[in-house]
């Protein structure tokens, strides 16, 4: 299978290390500190090759080593108690967490950032996005079911944010539209601190049957290794300028794109006969190639499984026959994937991948030596130990403090500032504010975007996007199924870190309760500027604490995640942006509640207590002011309305839910008003007298734990026998109006439904066309 | 030839052996993404699905053959370019062509085979607006004498879920107008035209109403609450009338 090798590097062999050891390397243009180039060498007790420095740098970058965050990582591991593991099949380090549905079916989840290249190249950079999370499902033994995006992009007007939004957008629906998976919901947020640093997330979700679940390790003497799928080429090398040195011949191109080009025809293919793999029982261990490319595959199987393994590297198959031993080690080109097979499945093995017409090459095989030995040619150009590369880099207690302006931000309230005078109050105004609120960049209808993804394919999409969360079937014949909701807000987080993470987890907690799953694990992406700024560091521990804080009092475990530091345009980082997914269970996803009213004449229930909180809001947004405390959290009502909404969902007590976040009240009642174009009637005087606030803070304020239910006649007063029960606070605000074709809500002036749908689908349209 | 691998198990049904009789081919090419959808729906009829592969150089045993949508190939040439010269494309053509006229629905990415397979005239082209759409879509049936129509009434209008890139159907006017005086025209876009296509064509048939190809997609209509959204969640199953009137035909007789 190997290429022929008639190429001519000055191969850094170790043996050559071992006799040069006072050669100059390019550490520093590979990323690394020089206390961690030193590390190296003592770990390796010599100076490392060109190929070992090359997967040093890589693997203990920022991104694949978690170096400045591990510390404070590690209380998503202890903050767990033995209720909250009991469903979970594989926890945290894994390519994805696994929990367990129940009837012999696992889910998988994960949520990732590609942040960086999404501004470089926006369309290729979220395409690989979706590749690269879809992978790491498949890496689980699961077949994917479906994808999330969270976005968030600069100012809207801005010049630059129409080329970022159309390229993201249509990567994503260009890459996962071909792959067959229902694109079920996400988030879109402007806001200018995005700017140069936009964040393109992405989320995915597989199911398995317990038996097929799959793990990263390379395992059993003389089995084979053997990487399948597209061929290794120089896109996505970090910092292959370097590697320039390594060669003779300086005619070939000398910089290599950093960003990766996708090819979803081929991820499509490689789903396929991975999942053909897994049922045939094909392969041993699977590691998908992502970040650091063949220097992580080859370091993590190794170090998960016996120990050792043995590689050459003249047969990994090239698109480009000029790359260097480093920049094939570097690769991060898309749609590979490596596994472990012994030696009686290689015919079963190659019969798959003919089939699907997938090229594969037989690299080398699994040794007990605890080493990774890479040969080129037969020389050896690396003799590591794996896990000092995979598992052992570098770790940072990075300083962090309270940022000195802390204070004085939190003291800043929206309520008596200058951007506060004239808060409406006249029916009119109100009406133009609700009006105003809803075709705001933030809270307009998303669909411009949501129309170019398939939401369809697969024919289990039970609820998507504008839905409350996305709801998946998995098993047709029960109906078993999940629920999943992503949220952030970093105008909260930026306000109060510890609890602006759980207010992104109390959220997506809430929304999957909406639609009336049992909230179940958490997957999140920490989103934040430099570690090396104490400012940016204390946000960071403050929302790890705060957020696995939150998960124990809810009793959900993180069974993975990523975290993306960096994101900053010069000194100004961007807002602290922990996004937040949830995965609920539902037993049969045909009790799933809808975020729209429906029939005539049903009562519309307010769950919860409104506060006078307007900080962080998206009025106070809307005016230009960003400062005082964001809503206050309160987890034990959270759980408590979750129940509320899971039963009432269970016992069919109400027949459309919604839950109250950014834009309050008004933004919710909108919503649920425009999904199916049914009209209501809303008076809110009791709930104005029994909490103490007016109608404008009725309508905008963005207290937490709260959600309007659609009740039908014959359920009333059973469903209000169950609050009452539970002590929760619920009060009935109005009724639907079928045919009206007005929001009508006592004390604002009537809202026609086409008027305020016009206004809520025309904002993306009118920027991006 | 095995039944097509679903997420979970299939959807239960209590059919009729009769209709359980009745074999349905669906295609699948690299790329195809429909294919369990459209083997849902069929069984969701009553019929057997039956999974054909690309590279089968014969046909079996089927009494009619889907092919779903997808991107065959990644469409990286013209969309259904190279699935056209797929082994088993040949013997699809021959058999559509022969005395038995096999009955053969093209959707979406199907259609796109058919047109370059010459089975049915016209071409598809990108969407007017560049961008792929996906949307509830209201089309009118307007012929129901065709194989996978005959259980809508005339000029009935269906919501069936639209979702494409290249979708904006193109023919010359010469073609165009020889589909309308053949009532070869079996479906059209109600409301605004979603792409571009001409006459707001969505669908069309050969001469002989054995072969029908369209951009929507009826497979994604067949299960309440799987697919256009309505109130409630109870309707959305305006695509099931096109399995329904092949096994119609394939046993003959009332349903």
């Amino acid at each position: 299978m190997s290429l022929e090798t008639n190429r001519k590097f000055n191969i850094d062999t170790v043996e050559n290390a071992e006799k040069t050891p006072d050669t100059e390397l390019p550490w520093a243009e590979l990323g690394l500190k020089k206390n961690e180039f030193d590390e190296v060498v003592k770990v390796l007790g010599r100076r490392p090759t060109g190929a070992e420095l090359a997967m040093y740098s890589v693997m203990w970058s920022e991104h694949c080593s978690y170096k400045s965050s591990k510390n404070h990582l590690r209380q998503f591991g202890e903050k767990v108690t033995e209720e909250m593991k009991k469903d979970m099949l594989v926890g945290i380090g894994e390519n994805a967490g696994v929990t367990n549905l129940g009837d012999g079916w696992a889910v998988t989840f994960k949520i990732e950032s590609h942040n960086s290249p999404s501004f470089v190249e926006p369309y290729q950079g979220a395409a690989t996005g979706i590749g690269g999370i879809v992978r790491d499902i498949i890496s689980m033994g699961a077949r994917p079911v479906a994808v999330m995006d969270p976005l968030r992009f600069g100012a809207i007007d801005h010049p630059d944010t129409a080329r970022v939004m159309h390229g993201a957008v249509a990567g994503i629906g260009g890459y996962g539209n071909s792959l067959g998976l229902p694109n079920i919901g996400g988030e879109m947020v402007f806001d200018s601190v995005y700017q140069g640093n936009p964040l393109v997330n992405a989320l995915a979700v597989g199911v398995m049957r317990h038996e097929d679940i799959r793990l990263a390790n390379a395992s059993g003497k003389g089995n084979k290794v053997v990487l399948f799928g597209a061929r290794t080429g120089g896109d996505g090398i970090g910092g292959a300028s370097v590697l320039a040195s390594e060669s003779f011949d300086d005619t070939k191109p000398s910089k290599r794109p950093a960003v990766q080009v996708g090819d979803p025809f081929a991820e499509k293919v490689l789903i396929e006969c991975c999942l053909e793999l897994f049922k045939g029982s094909l392969v041993e261990g699977i590691q998908d190639l992502g970040a650091a490319g063949i220097s992580c595959a080859t370091s993590e199987l190794a170090s998960n499984g016996d120990g050792g393994m043995e590689v050459e590297l003249t047969s990994v198959l090239l698109r480009d026959p000029s790359l260097t031993p480093g920049e094939i080690l570097m690769s991060e080109s898309q749609e590979r994937m490596m596994a472990v097979v012994t030696p009686e499945n290689i015919e079963a093995f190659e019969a798959v991948m003919d089939k699907w017409a997938v090229e594969y090459s037989w690299l080398g095989e699994v040794t007990d030596s605890g080493r990774l030995i890479i040969t080129w040619d037969g020389a050896v150009i690396v003799d590591v130990d794996p896990r000092t590369v995979a598992h052992d880099g570098p770790v940072y207690d990075r300083p962090y403090a309270r940022p000195d302006w802390q204070d004085a931000l939190q003291a800043d309230s929206f309520t008596g500032s200058v951007q506060d005078a004239g808060r409406p109050a006249a029916p009119a105004q109100l009406a133009a504010a609700v009006t105003e609120l809803i075709s705001s960049p933030n809270m307009c209808s998303k669909s411009w975007i949501t129309k170019q993804y398939d939401r369809y394919v697969g024919g289990n999409t039970a609820l998507a996007f504008p839905d409350d969360a996305g709801v998946i079937r998995v098993d047709e014949e029960t109906g078993l199924g999940v629920a999943l909701a992503t949220d952030a807000n970093g105008r909260y987080t930026f306000l109060d870190p510890y609890h602006g993470a759980q207010l992104a987890l109390a959220e997506a907690y809430r929304n999957v309760a909406t639609s009336g799953a049992v909230p179940m694990a958490v997957s999140d992406c920490l989103n934040f500027g430099s570690p090396e700024d104490p400012d940016v560091m204390w946000q960071l521990a403050e929302a790890i604490r705060g957020l696995s804080d939150a998960c124990m009092v809810l009793g959900i475990p993180v069974t993975g995640g990523n975290v993306s530091l960096y994101n900053q345009t010069g000194s100004t980082p961007i807002h602290p942006s922990p996004v937040v997914a949830v995965l609920g269970k539902f037993d049969d996803v045909a009790r799933r509640t809808p975020s729209g009213w429906q029939e005539d004449g049903q009562a519309i229930y307010l769950l919860g207590t409104t506060a006078a909180e307007l900080d962080g809001s998206e009025w106070s947004n809307l005016r230009g002011h960003l400062g005082g405390l964001p809503p206050k959290v309160d987890l034990a009502a959270e759980r408590e309305l979750g129940e509320i909404l899971i039963n009432a969902s269970r016992d069919g007590m109400i027949d459309s839910a919604h839950d109250l976040s950014e834009g309050g009240l008004a933004a919710a009642l909108v919503e649920s008003s425009l999904r199916y174009g049914v009209g209501a009637r809303i008076a809110l005087q009791d709930l104005m007298d029994r909490d103490g606030v007016d109608l404008f803070t009725a309508l905008f304020s963005e207290t937490q734990a709260r959600a309007i239910v659609g009740v039908p006649r014959s359920e009333e007063v059973r469903f209000n026998d169950m609050c009452t029960a539970r002590g929760f606070m619920h009060l009935r605000i109005g009724v639907v109006d079928a045919d009206s074709g007005i929001l009508d809500i006592n004390g604002v002036e009537d809202l026609a439904l086409d008027a305020l749908n016009e206004a809520h689908e025309g904002t993306l349209p009118k920027y991006f066309g | 030839m095995s039944e097509l691998p679903l997420i979970g198990e299939a959807v239960a049904i209590a059919a009729e052996p009769r209709l359980a009789g009745a074999r349905i081919g669906v295609v699948t090419f690299p790329g195809t993404l429909d294919d369990r959808d459209a083997a849902r729906a069929i069984r969701l009829a009553g019929a057997s699905a039956i999974s054909l592969w690309h590279a089968d150089t014969e046909l079996g045993e089927v009494d009619a053959v889907v092919i779903p949508g997808g991107f065959s190939y990644g469409d990286y040439l013209r969309a259904g370019a190279i699935a056209r010269f797929a082994p088993l494309m040949t013997r699809i053509i021959d058999a559509a062509n022969s005395e038995a006229k096999l009955p053969v629905l093209g959707i979406c990415n199907g259609f796109q085979i058919l047109t370059e397979s010459h089975l049915l005239p016209g071409s598809m082209i990108k969407n007017d607006h560049l961008k792929f759409n996906c949307s509830n879509q209201i089309l009118r049936v307007e012929n129901n004498t065709t194989a996978w129509t005959s259980d809508y009434a005339l000029d009935q209008e269906i919501a069936i879920p639209l979702k494409n890139q290249d979708g904006q159907y193109i023919a010359d006017e010469k073609t165009l107008d020889a589909l309308e005086a053949e009532n070869r025209v079996v479906f059209r876009y109600v409301g605004a035209n979603p792409n571009g296509s001409r006459r707001s064509i969505a669908g069309i048939s050969n001469a002989a109403g054995n072969v029908v190809g369209l951009m929507p997609h009826p497979e994604h209509a067949v299960e309440a609450g799987y697919g256009p959204e309505t109130p409630g969640g109870a309707g959305g199953i305006d695509g099931l009338g096109f399995f329904t009137s092949i096994l119609t035909k394939i046993v003959g007789g009332a349903k």
